[in-house]
């Protein structure tokens, strides 16, 4: 197996690019290129990351106009032909924006810009983003957001839940879902989403600023370890295919 | 030639902390009898057509697919004949 290819969007005001290039390139030695937002394909990439930042400056509202992107269009393309896409913050906003995944991001319930760790609840382990990790395992992540509160009405909240879409949910540090631990007033406490096929996430916090052992927390490498296992799996069921 | 005035608003379902917001900052200048402050967005754009219903289905879904996102927002908006700038 050889290394995964992370192709990393660069939209105007992305300012994570760089962090995902860094962990995924640098410190997990995989395959990282950075893919400019006016190029019409993002290439032959195994993973693309939407990285957080404020794109277009937020203007309308986060993630509207870099939906409109040229490069979007590739990015829905490789989505829909089963491509792993991964939106960090700004780029979970985007990606629901895009309609890729259900909902909507409202300003944080304190109209506050919170910017701290935060627990999350690994809600499953079967999919790309959780492989590596415990069930029920309770992860530290940084969160860096204005609008984060995850909002959808009723009926595709409950469709959320009956498909076990939601991976990722706001905890206290054992575990347990208080409103104190809900930094923003999330619905059902959600931080990160999938979509129904598994190939599209989208979560609030940064694992990407919880990679490098020199900041004292690796707990989001756990994220990236699982999306880099979920292809070498893939090549070990290809290759005992083919023999 | 048409403007369009478009008026963007959080869905009466969403809660809106801003306008939770200056309610209080309304009540704290006095005006007690005041409830209900919602925040919204106001956008204003010119049409190059000279038809009406034309600028009418543009309008709508420039809005629709863009200006408002129909998960949390209605829009509503006035069109006026203009001469232009």
């Amino acid at each position: 197996m050889g290394r995964v290819k992370f192709g990393i969007v660069v939209f105007p005001g992305s300012n994570c690019d760089h962090d995902v290039e860094y962990v995924t390139g640098t410190i997990l030695q995989q395959e990282a290129r950075l893919i400019w937002h006016k190029e019409a394909s993002v290439g032959d990439v195994d993973v693309v990351i939407l990285p957080g930042g404020f794109s277009y400056g937020d203007y309308l509202r986060t993630g509207a106009i870099a939906r409109f992107s040229p490069i979007m269009k590739d990015v829905v393309r490789f989505a829909e032909r089963g491509g792993v896409v991964f939106g960090i913050c700004n780029a979970f906003q985007v990606l629901t924006e895009a309609g890729l995944l259900p909902g909507v991001l409202l300003r944080n319930q304190s109209l506050k810009f919170v910017c701290r760790d935060v627990y999350l609840k690994v809600e499953r382990t079967d999919t790309k983003w959780t492989a590596a990790c415990e069930p029920q395992e309770v992860l530290r992540i940084p969160i860096a957001h204005g609008d984060g509160n995850y909002y959808a009405d009723p009926e595709t909240l409950r469709e959320l839940e009956d498909n076990r879409q939601i991976v990722f949910r706001y905890c206290t540090r054992e575990g347990k879902l208080t409103a104190a631990a809900n930094p923003n007033g999330s619905l059902g406490h959600i931080a990160g989403i999938i979509n129904k096929r598994g190939n599209i996430l989208g979560m609030m916090p940064h694992p990407e600023r919880a990679s490098d052992s020199a900041l004292g927390n690796t707990d989001g490498q756990k994220v990236f370890r699982s999306l880099i296992q979920s292809f070498i799996h893939q090549g070990e069921m290809a290759a005992s295919a083919v023999s | 030639m048409y403007h369009a005035r478009i008026v963007v608003t959080l869905r009466k379902s969403i809660l809106d902390p801003q306008g939770k917001a200056v309610e209080h900052g309304v009540h704290s200048l006095g005006f007690k009898d005041v409830e209900r402050v919602r925040i919204g967005k106001y956008i204003e754009l010119d049409l190059r057509t000279e038809d009406r219903g034309e600028a009418e289905r543009s309008a709508r879904e420039i809005c629709q697919k863009l200006l408002a996102n129909p998960v949390m927002e209605d829009f509503t908006f006035t069109l006026e004949e203009s001469k232009g700038m």
